[in-house]
């Protein structure tokens, strides 16, 4: 052996050729998939959001680089969406010639009447997705506590691929969403994340995400029955909100939203927010998960459940991921309230609550780095974390007043 | 032992100034700190801050209105205790930035190749094992080792010992420029919020150079000691409605329950304001064109919209909301009062309107002050059409006013100006509201064949003129009398009066007027009966006076009156039934209209801004580099007691992020480094 070359199998490879031909077919589709959006709707978009399109695509490869099954998620919903607005395209000319358009055009198209379409009707349209994405949310819940409490690995399998189809169908939802907003009327169209209704379903989607990260991460499947939990609570809230208040209805924006900055400021506030929630969740787990060791160390928590120190780092890395991005989302939103609004911060009540929130978890940290706190306190503090969190998320537009009016109860 | 107290004393004296750093810079300090504003926080948010001080005092009673005002609590962000609690997280930070720094450096800087044996080998991440020394050299595997650790990216440097070589690989030391740019990051924001935020106003306040103005004036007459130069303030935020032509060199500055006006170095024209509407009638768009008018500088033009302001030195335009410049109305007072009559002319009198003004009209009511306070140009509301799908309806422009009485009460109305189709029939709407709380009642006045007011304003006057009342109650008796009966005057008189009396109460309170009446006048068992018959009586009645009304448009009703008509009446009949509590004893109708937008702008200079912007920068990146990059090191100690035949392998590692992720990377290293070394 030459003196300054290892042996073949202790030389660790530059991560570029760790990447397979898919990762390259992945970014060559993506980098087409910008070009033809660029091109198809470029004129719907100014500079910024052309900027915003491209760099979504750069951190979409990263993204999908970094954690490969997101390739395969990724690819599966530019198909359906692909397939709905197809579907859609014709369909709409067709009833355009009778006279039909917009909202009511849609509705013919998924509902009962002959003219619907069976594709639409029940699986991709903006609404039939979101309650696949629903119903896929409640089942994989039960069962993560089936596997949990029935030792049964093949159910734990199910319920991984349960979640899995359930972003599936939340992302292809939200596109497809999109897509209608613009059929809807081409000055109503905008990206949905523009009220309650839609940013709940980015909600779900985005702390599934996280947990799906971790799953693989940490190789146990005994965190899900309690991450599905919050996430199947937001779907409640949802269907509730779907139900009785119609908020699923498409509505055109006021013109303090009609900003590229939504673009970026709401998603990077949801993965905050779905971070915050996911780690008050384990934090519960972690309670569950002690008091079993102390009470019935031989019993099926105690056994079932995930190490402590599994829990306590999940949650560490949970909090540490939202309160990064939710550091940017809130200087992106002090950004955009200078241009909306004439200043940067105005006291106005979410701002308030969204610094409270980060105030709260910047001293979580702390407590946690400088003063070596962990266990039971901080998993405390993080189930806390969550009713400071839902407040600044819901209880800011239920009870308060504000600039921060879209979205009202 | 002598003098312990002494002792002591000298102590404190010579770390007084360290204890008191270190009281600043403690991490007690620092969580007190950001848990004490989180809570403050909330209570500015629970609170609604700046609102006028009078709805206040009736929310909280004067006792605690006096309290709450003392503590600073309706602008909690600028209660000198919420700035002190600031500028204490500020001094903590800079404090413990200025502490930890030079000892972050050092740490990055430092390779710590003396550790010594035993504290590698209680680290939680260590492990060790021997090499042959007959077919290994110490250099050969300190070569494999470097060349190894060094292919991950780790800085390598080693070091002979008397006893033992070591070697070091570390990583990640940036990971505590992290931590300086996050919380240098935190006081660079503070500093640059504090430049935006208007403390000095608040000095200049104390200092009596200033004092807030409370009264209502317009801008010129607001005296010197409230009006603040051009580049007085250093930062400020401002807001201006400007109708359409109209030029304004000051915004007004709100201030607790007064303002302030500061002018600016130049002039702003608003030329012409826009909006653009969806379908559903919401605003999609609103832009301002405007002048600017600069001493200094030529004049430009440029346009203004939401999200889209202009920046002008260091002045930025924005377009906050709009509203109506002073619509000027026409309008024309519709009375339901009978003057004494001269001949039979429509009694209406014409009368000009402007919004946001007011007006008086006289009425033998007594005075009323109609104060006209919007105008919209159009009203669209959702409802469903025959296959119950969502649609929506413009029902044309509409004037809201409140008219007050003598005594100051005052009701708020919508009167819309075209009829507005309700069941398949036409209806001019004014809806009235005795407190912006309560939901408008609207009155229903039916339209006429022309599509006018005339023949509803015809009827209400014969219904309301005594004289013919009486005539057509006479009338009506004598042609319905049995022949038998006509001889009976008297009764005849009685019916008559009863038949008139009955009206009356129907012109001052409808329905329940006449129900009131029988309860107060007629024994209970005999209501129902004696109800029935009022009843009939009244119909008779306002039947024949509409037949008054339409002879008078010249129909032949011998032949019978068309369903429309017959129609009209019950509808007539039920707005009139509803006038007693009307409230105004006329009617506004709007004729014409020229409408004239007015802009909201708010004009702001900040300062800090970019000062802000920087330390939020810092922080973002301190923030990932601090999560995200972790501090790696890895020890490597090579051993060889004298004679031994083996080298001792120590290797241990351990890091200040993601234990979980470090401790599979530290056995893979062991695992491989451990056959590397023990190869040949
Ligand atoms: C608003 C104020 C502050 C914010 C937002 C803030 C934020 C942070 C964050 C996010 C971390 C990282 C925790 C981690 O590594 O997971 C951190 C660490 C730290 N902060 Fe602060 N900080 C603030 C004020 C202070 C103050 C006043 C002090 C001084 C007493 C301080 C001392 C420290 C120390 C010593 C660390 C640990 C660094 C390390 O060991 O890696 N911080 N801070």
């Amino acid at each position: 052996m030459s003196e300054n070359i290892l042996p073949q199998q202790f030389q660790q490879q530059s991560w570029v050729k760790h990447l397979t031909i898919f990762d390259w077919l992945y970014a060559v589709a993506m980098l087409v998939g910008c070009v033809y959006a660029y091109n198809e709707y470029a004129s719907y978009m100014d500079e910024y959001e052309i900027g915003i399109l491209f760099l979504t695509g750069a951190s979409l490869v990263g993204l999908g680089w970094a954690w490969k099954p997101f390739r395969l998620l990724f690819i599966i919903v530019a198909a359906l969406s692909l397939i709905a607005i197809n579907i859609y395209n014709p369909a709409m000319q067709a009833l355009a010639s009778e006279g039909i358009t917009g909202q009511t055009a849609i509705d013919v198209l998924t509902d009962d009447s002959e003219k619907s379409k069976f594709f639409l009707k029940f699986l991709i349209s903006s609404t039939s997705a979101t309650m696949w994405m629903s119903a896929l949310f409640f089942m994989a819940t039960i069962t993560y506590f089936i596997e949990l409490f029935g030792r049964s690995e093949f159910a734990g399998k199910v319920a991984t691929a349960m979640v899995w189809s359930a972003v599936t169908m939340g992302l292809v939802g939200l596109m497809v969403r999109w897509f209608e907003s613009y059929l809807v009327g081409s000055d109503v169209g905008h990206i949905p994340v523009s009220n309650l209704y839609e940013v709940f379903i980015l909600f779900a989607i985005i702390t599934a995400m996280i947990y799906l990260y971790y799953e693989v991460r940490y190789e146990t499947r005994a965190m899900g029955g309690f991450v599905l939990l919050i996430i199947s609570a937001s779907i409640g809230f949802l269907l509730w909100y779907h139900f009785d208040k119609g908020a699923s209805e498409i509505k055109p924006l006021v013109p303090a939203l009609q900003s590229y900055w939504m673009k970026i400021h709401v998603p990077a506030n949801f993965v905050g927010y779905g971070a915050f929630a996911l780690a008050s969740m384990i934090g519960i787990a972690f309670l569950i998960k002690e008091r079993a060791l102390r009470k019935n160390p031989a019993g099926l928590l105690a056994s079932r459940l995930p190490a402590t120190d599994i829990l306590d780092d999940v949650m560490y890395k949970s909090i540490a991921l939202g309160f990064a991005f939710f550091t940017i989302a809130t200087v992106l939103g002090a950004m955009w309230a200078a241009e909306a609004w004439g200043g940067y911060w105005s006291w106005d009540p979410k701002e308030t609550w969204a610094l409270i929130v980060w105030l709260n978890y910047a001293a979580w940290l702390h407590m946690r780095f400088t003063k070596g706190w962990r266990g039971a306190p901080m998993a405390w503090w993080a189930v806390i974390g969550l009713f400071v969190t839902t407040f600044a998320f819901l209880g800011v537009n239920m009870f308060l007043s504000g600039l921060h009016s879209y979205g009202e109860l | 032992m002598s003098s312990p107290k002494n002792n002591l004393h000298e102590q404190v004296k010579l770390h007084r100034k360290n204890v008191f750093l270190e009281f600043l810079g403690s991490m007690n300090l620092a969580i007190s700190i950001l848990v004490v504003l989180a809570i403050a926080s909330v209570i500015g948010t629970v609170l609604q801050q700046n609102q006028p001080y009078n709805s206040y005092i009736i929310k909280f009673g004067p006792f605690w209105h006096e309290v709450y005002q003392t503590l600073g609590l309706y602008d909690v962000y600028s209660a000198v205790w919420f700035l002190v609690l600031l500028g204490f997280l500020v001094l903590s930070t800079s404090v413990c930035v200025y502490r930890n720094t030079p000892v972050m450096l050092r740490e990055m800087r430092q390779f710590r190749l003396r550790a010594k044996q035993k504290s590698l080998l209680s680290m939680k991440h260590s492990s060790h094992w021997q090499v042959d020394a007959a077919k290994n050299t110490k250099e050969y595997i300190l070569q494999k080792a470097k060349l190894y650790l060094g292919q991950f990216g780790f800085q390598v440097k080693d070091e002979a010992f008397e006893k033992h070589h070591t070697l070091v690989a570390r990583k990640g030391g940036i990971n505590r420029v992290g931590y300086i740019l996050t919380h240098v990051g935190i006081v660079v924001i503070c500093i640059g919020g504090l430049i935006d935020g208007n403390l000095s106003l608040k000095v200049k306040e104390w200092l009596g150079t200033i004092k807030v103005e409370q009264r209502d004036l317009t801008a010129k007459d607001v005296p010197a000691i409230s009006r603040l130069k051009p580049g007085e303030s250093v930062s400020f935020r401002g807001s201006i409605t400007l109708p359409e032509g109209s030029t304004s060199n000051f915004v007004f500055l709100n201030v607790r329950d007064g303002y302030l006006v500061q002018e600016l170095p130049f002039a702003v024209e608003l030329k012409n304001f826009r909006v653009e509407h969806y379908e559903s009638g919401q605003p999609k768009s609103f832009e301002s064109d405007l002048i600017i008018h600069d001493k200094e500088r030529k004049n430009f033009a440029a346009t203004i919209s939401v999200n889209h302001p202009l920046i002008y030195r260091g002045y930025a335009i924005y377009q906050a909301s709009f509203g109506d410049g002073g619509s000027e109305l026409d309008l024309q007072i519709r009375p339901f009062f009978v003057k004494p009559l001269k001949g039979n002319k429509a009694q209406q009198l014409a009368i000009k309107g402007e919004v946001s003004k007011s007006k008086t009209v006289k009425t033998p009511q007594g005075n009323y002050t109609l104060e006209f306070s919007d105008f919209k140009k159009f009203n669209i509301f959702p409802n469903t059409d025959k296959d119950s799908r969502k649609q929506f309806t413009n029902y044309g422009p509409s004037i809201i006013f409140k008219a007050r009485d003598e005594s100051g009460q005052a009701r708020e109305y919508v009167n819309y100006m075209s009829p507005i189709k309700l069941e398949g029939r036409y209806f001019f709407l004014s809806g009235m509201r005795e407190s912006v709380d309560q939901d408008y009642k609207y009155l229903h006045i039916p339209i006429d064949a022309n599509a006018t007011m005339e023949r509803f304003f015809k009827f209400h006057e014969i219904i309301n003129d005594d004289a013919r009342v009486l005539q057509m109650a006479r009338a009506t008796v004598a042609s319905n009398i049995k022949a038998e009966d006509k001889t009976n005057t008297k009764m005849q008189q009685q019916v008559a009066t009863a038949m008139v009396r009955l009206v009356g109460l129907f012109r001052k309170g409808g329905y329940v007027a006449i129900d009131k009446d029988i309860q107060a006048k007629v024994p209970k068992e005999k209501q129902l009966t004696v109800a029935r018959a009022y009843m009939g009586v009244l119909q008779t009645a306002l039947e024949n006076m509409y037949l008054l009304v339409l002879r008078e448009e010249g129909l032949d009703v011998i032949k019978g009156i068309s369903k429309r008509d017959g129609t009209f009446f019950e509808d007539a009949v039920s707005a009139m039934a509803g006038l007693g509590y009307y409230g105004t004893p006329f009617y506004l109708q709007l004729t014409d209209f020229t409408q004239r937008d007015a802009s909201g702008l708010q004009i702001a200079r900040a300062p800090g801004k970019n000062i802000v912007y920087l330390g939020c920068v810092l922080l973002i990146i301190g923030v990932f580099m601090m999560f995200y990059i972790a501090q790696q090191r890895f020890w490597l100690m090579i051993v060889r007691e004298d004679g031994g035949e083996n080298f001792d392998i120590i290797f241990a590692g351990n890091t200040n992020r993601n234990e979980f992720g470090f401790n599979k990377r530290y056995r893979l290293f062991a695992e491989q480094l451990k056959a590397l070394l023990t190869d040949k």
